[in-house]
């Protein structure tokens, strides 16, 4: 207890704890979207593309700023987007190899480029890696002033194109016919979703940010039918997961945060798939066995005339 | 022709392609207003496409639509169209209840960022009462069956208030209690001047429930009042089919 309560007051832990939160919360709400829209995979292909653009950053600019180094990861992330995308449009492969096609040639090529920089003489180059499976410790206040901008930003335009978004992600036509454009939602929304991704990449990594994406929306569709309460809750289960996953790897020696935040959003989504009720997995278990047996009993189909 | 007839919407030439192949040909067509029109044709006719292409939702290759009150580009014009598009078109599995899906037909009028009032509200409770819903409002949309999602699209349109209504195939899989309950409420718009087109697939519905009809596949095969056009020469045009098509009822 006496650790707990020593954990909560060290510096440190308030700074990396308050920034895995802030990127659980805001990954949680427009992974809502990206979930719903059925572009889960995309943000894989984002963050993993990234890895190049940060090297290269650092290469070209010569600086180890986080500010730079996610620049850089903006830039690639989103040429590989306009290439997947553009891909699917004047070839006849189909999005999913384009996605894995596009993700694997920027990944191996910021991983040549990494361990090239690596080999380089002077010893500024160290902790770059750090992209790869994110290192959280290396929070600083400044990072998270970024975050907390961004943040703020992404979310504002969540609420005021709230309206917007929902009827664009259910039906994109409709919206057209009546006149918001679907270029312009689907650019701002995308802009929006890999904005959400880069922020997370130093605490998380290019490996895992996805899951950061997508876990928490996908455990929060399980709990409810309202799309405002799915995207609530979903920024409520990401930043649990971030200070969970925070203490934990504090409490524990020798265990990295990106990946045990990601194990706790993990545990959550399994319980949301295993115990909501609806569409939880055993309630519709329990479901199809309570119907069979009441068919049972009455012997026959039930009476589908009485309405 | 009849010269007194007023046109809602104009089609000239219109030609639609995807990639290079082209799916409408050279497609001119009046839309009478005030009347209840099909556009029946063969299955890839390009029935839906020219509805898309009408509502602005496809870009032509060549050829121009024009709206009474100028192009479908302009707000006003938008705000004057209602679309049911096809229910297969939207996974209706999204978070949503049914009250929610029918204020999106409110949503042009509002415009960007604004949020549905209580008046919106009102109307959208008034739409779904119109094709016997509301007890349904709170439902999640997922628990539908096929006939209840066709209906609440059709709510959703008539939120619109438009005058010209575009319906992709609103009898699509609904039971025949469902079906006389949206031709009342076709005749019920007709009645109030709005212009009604329909995409429709049941040849032998076709002189009982529209004014006018459109033939197509591909290129316009014959478009005018039901009892001109709607015959066995130009079905089988139509379908390029030489067995009848049509029971002895026309």
């Amino acid at each position: 207890m006496n650790s707990f309560i020593a954990l909560f007051s060290d510096y440190t832990f308030q700074v990396v704890a308050l920034g895995s939160a802030l990127l659980g919360m805001i990954s949680g709400v427009l992974g809502s979207f990206a979930v719903l829209r059925k572009q889960s995979l995309l943000g894989d292909g984002v963050s993993h593309a990234a890895l190049p653009g940060v090297v290269m950053a650092f290469v070209l600019l010569g600086s180890k700023n986080t500010e730079v180094l996610l620049l850089g990861a903006l830039v690639s992330g989103l040429m590989a987007t306009l290439f997947i995308l553009s891909i699917v449009k004047h070839t006849r492969i189909k999005f999913d190899s384009a996605l894995a096609l596009v993700m694997s040639v920027f990944f191996g090529l910021g991983l040549v480029l990494l361990t090239y920089v690596q080999k380089m003489p002077n010893s500024n180059q160290a902790g770059l890696n750090r992209f790869i499976f994110g290192q959280a410790s290396t929070l600083l206040q400044r990072d998270l002033m970024l975050m907390l901008i961004t943040g703020a930003v992404l979310l504002t335009l969540v609420l005021l194109f709230w309206k917007e978004f929902k009827l664009f992600t259910f039906d994109s036509d409709f919206a057209q016919s009546l006149g918001f454009s679907p270029v312009t939602l689907n650019l701002l929304l995308s802009a929006m979703i890999v904005l959400s991704i880069i922020i997370g990449l130093q605490t998380v990594g290019v490996i895992l940010m996805s899951a950061m994406l997508i876990t928490p929306a996908v455990a929060a569709r399980q709990w409810t039918n309202k799309l405002w309460v799915m995207v609530t809750l979903s920024a409520f289960f990401g930043a649990i997961s971030g200070v969970a996953g925070t203490a934990a790897s504090s409490l524990i020696p020798r265990l990295p945060t990106g990946p045990a935040i990601v194990v706790c959003v993990s545990v959550i989504v399994i319980i949301s798939v295993l115990f909501a009720p609806g569409r939880g997995v055993l309630h519709r278990m329990y479901q199809r066995r309570k119907n069979k047996m009441e068919y049972n009993l009455k012997g026959g189909a039930p009476d589908v005339t009485a309405n | 022709m009849d010269k007194e007839l007023d046109f809602a919407v104009e089609v000239e030439d219109l030609t639609v392609a995807y990639d290079a192949k082209p799916v409408l040909w050279d497609v001119d067509l009046l839309i009478p207003r005030g009347k209840i029109l099909a556009i029946v044709g063969p299955n890839g006719a390009g029935k839906t496409t020219l509805i898309k292409a009408m509502l602005g939702l496809l870009k032509p290759v060549s050829g121009s639509v024009r709206f009474a009150d100028g192009d479908i580009h302009s707000r006003s014009v938008k705000n004057s169209i209602g679309y049911v598009p096809q229910s297969g078109s939207v996974d209706w599995d999204f978070p949503s209840t049914v009250l929610d899906v029918v204020l999106m037909g409110c949503y042009g009028k509002l415009g960007w960022i604004r949020r549905p009032r209580k008046e919106d509200m009102e109307l959208a409770k008034q739409t779904l009462t119109k094709v016997s819903m509301l007890d349904y409002a709170n439902r999640q949309i997922s628990q539908l069956s096929g006939g209840q999602q066709q209906r609440v699209f059709l709510a959703r349109a008539l939120a619109q208030e438009a005058d010209i209504y575009f319906m992709d195939e609103p009898f699509k899989g609904v039971d025949a209690k469902t079906e006389l309950a949206i031709v009342a409420l076709l005749r019920e718009l007709r009645a109030q001047g709005k212009t009604v087109v329909v995409v429709h697939h049941d040849l032998q519905t076709v002189a009982e429930y529209f004014d006018w009809v459109t033939l197509i596949n591909l290129r316009v095969v014959a478009s005018g009042p039901v009892e001109e056009v709607f015959n066995e020469e130009n079905l089988q045009k139509a379908y390029k089919s030489k067995h009848a098509l049509l029971k002895s009822v026309v």
